[in-house]
């Protein structure tokens, strides 16, 4: 008796530890990222940091004004959002209430696949295909550009979006939609007069899954939006975004530069954390 | 009982800390640290290096600005760097020794018409000065501008030799060589730069001022677009053994032949 308490005791403890490490990464590098960010910050100046237009990091008089940044990843993301979340609900809808079960289990192991490509094949894709194509179709002199983030970003948040729709979809009691069709509703006034205002914190919570995905992705927008820090005028300028602004001069940045680009960071963590915070609320509401 | 968990956790992080100090290596080694453009050139003369001595050689590809960081702070022994030292870099107490020189080439689509610019011309149409291909002999195209991104060395040494330096119009920052060779190669209007021993056949490097760039003319100065590729030490400490063995070898005569093939031209 006595060893086995001892034995749950251990593992308790155990299991305490590895418990803690999660905790602990996340709070070092919250801890790591406000020290290291806030000095930029108050260097530059909170507004000329935050609204400032221009970003000349290596200029002989550097400016570091992050608004182009700023703005280019909420256009950005809102754009994969007006396009990736109509495609992404509607698949959700017809694969949880619709599809016949073959269809449906072959559909969500592609979805799943898409899910596990790594964003940096999005990026090659992207290059090679999506951005001539683009220069062709418009007849603009690059193809680099928000709109090419945006067309890749909205194909990457797709899986976050379906299958938590799904998920969500699936989650409807059955009875309602009996009663629904036995009051003589079709099956597509019962989908979206029932089932889906009844599964809509679900499926807002995927959407802003889909808004998380988009806004931290670096890699694949990198490698299709031409990383010119410019104020995002227009679908075809060549745009920076938060997370491609520190990954692209981290490699070689010393002094204010860097300490700017943990500053980047920063306000992109802060972003994340709202992002984080509203899909809790969405998840909460839900369970509720 | 609370006691004996805390003994165990205490053992247990006592036993992993042991086990991380034990691992340490008896071998001899020189660590270099730097410019990704150096990677070919500094890679061949480690393997060479390696296998005539028994030294372990190392080269952690971070870019000259951390290469140069790295060496100050002593977490390597030769910082490499594809630039000359700042002056704030120089007077922190390093020394630079020029090991080679490396070309930029201008690179445009091979069906560009243009075969030939010169600097001034490069130099305006980064400036956006120039923004048609009509106006220096092309089609009738849009010039769409392709460089690299800021802090990168490629582009430190295209903009100090063109005299462009924070004024260029990029319509694309890419964040490698590699990148900027792809991104010309898909399309007819764009120019970039890239170093000459990159460059491949799927893009076309232009003669500046109707000279070529080749090692002759790297060397003795005639094509212009050129930056040095920087060996950086310490002033004031002495190099260890290993890493000044290295530094003799690859400064030698001997490593003349394998500086050449790895596409830049030896300094000395």
């Amino acid at each position: 008796m006595k060893k086995n308490q001892m034995i749950e005791k251990i593992i308790h403890g155990i299991f305490l530890i590895l418990g803690l490490i999660t905790v602990g990464c996340v709070l070092v590098i919250t801890v790591y990222l406000i020290i290291s960010g806030l000095p930029a910050i108050f260097e530059i100046g909170f507004a000329d940091f935050i609204f400032g237009k221009e970003w000349a990091s290596t200029a002989s008089k550097p400016l570091y004004g992050i608004l182009p940044f700023i703005l280019t990843s909420v256009y950005g993301t809102i754009g994969a959002i007006i396009i990736g979340v109509p495609i992404g609900f509607m698949t959700a809808v017809y694969l949880s209430k619709m599809a016949s079960p073959k269809v449906k289990s072959s559909m969500q192991s592609a979805v799943s696949l898409l899910a596990g490509i790594p964003s940096v094949v999005y990026g090659l894709v992207g290059m090679l295909v999506l951005v001539p194509g683009i220069r062709k179709l418009f007849h603009v002199p690059d193809g680099a550009s928000l709109l090419a983030a945006i067309l890749v970003l909205a194909v990457m948040i797709l899986p976050s979006i379906i299958k938590m729709s799904i998920t969500a979809l699936d989650a409807v009691p059955k009875e309602y939609e009996d009663a629904s069709l036995a009051l003589g509703a079709t099956p597509i006034e019962t989908y979206f007069k029932v089932s889906v205002p009844a599964a809509k914190s679900g499926i807002a919570a995927a959407v802003v899954l889909g808004v998380g995905r988009a806004i931290g992705e670096a890699m694949a927008v990198m490698m299709v939006a031409g990383n010119v820090p410019n104020m995002p005028d227009s679908l075809f300028q060549s745009v920076r975004f938060l997370t491609t602004a520190v990954s692209s001069e981290m490699a070689y940045s010393s002094g204010l530069q860097q300490k700017a680009l943990f500053s980047i960071a920063l306000v992109l963590f802060i972003f994340i954390m709202l992002i984080n915070a509203s899909l809790n609320f969405f998840l909460k509401r839900e369970r509720d | 009982m609370r006691k004996l968990t805390v003994m165990l956790i205490l053992l247990s992080l006592v036993m992993s800390m042991l086990t991380g100090c034990g691992g340490k290596k008896e071998t001899k080694t020189v660590t270099t640290d730097g410019s990704t453009s150096m990677e070919k050139v500094i890679g061949a003369l480690g393997e060479v290096f390696q296998e005539e001595t028994d030294i372990v050689f190392t080269f952690n590809p971070t870019g000259s600005g951390s290469g140069i960081k790295a060496v100050l702070e002593g977490r390597c022994d030769i910082g490499l760097s594809s630039r000359d030292l700042k002056e704030e870099e120089a007077s922190s107490g390093l020394t630079a020794t020029v090991l080679a020189y490396d070309g930029i080439a201008v690179i445009v689509n091979p069906e560009n018409p243009v075969n030939d610019l010169d600097l001034e011309t490069v130099g305006k149409i980064y400036k956006g000065e120039i923004t048609n291909w009509a106006e220096v002999g092309g089609n009738d195209t849009e010039i769409v501008l392709i460089g690299r991104e800021a802090g990168s060395g490629t582009r430190d040494g295209f903009e100090s030799i063109t005299d462009t330096e924070d004024v260029c119009s990029y319509r694309q920052e890419l964040t490698s060589t590699g990148d900027v060779i792809t991104t010309v190669a898909q399309n007819p209007g764009a120019v970039g730069y890239a170093s000459v021993a990159s460059v491949k056949d799927t893009v076309k490097a232009l003669t500046i001022g109707g000279i070529e760039a080749t090692e002759d003319s790297i060397k003795d100065g005639s094509y212009v677009v050129q930056r040095p590729f920087v060996l950086v030490t310490k002033s004031d400490q002495e190099l260890s053994e290993e890493a000044q063995k290295f530094f003799d070898f690859v400064t030698s005569e001997e490593a003349h032949e394998m500086i050449l093939a790895a596409g830049v031209v030896p300094a000395n």
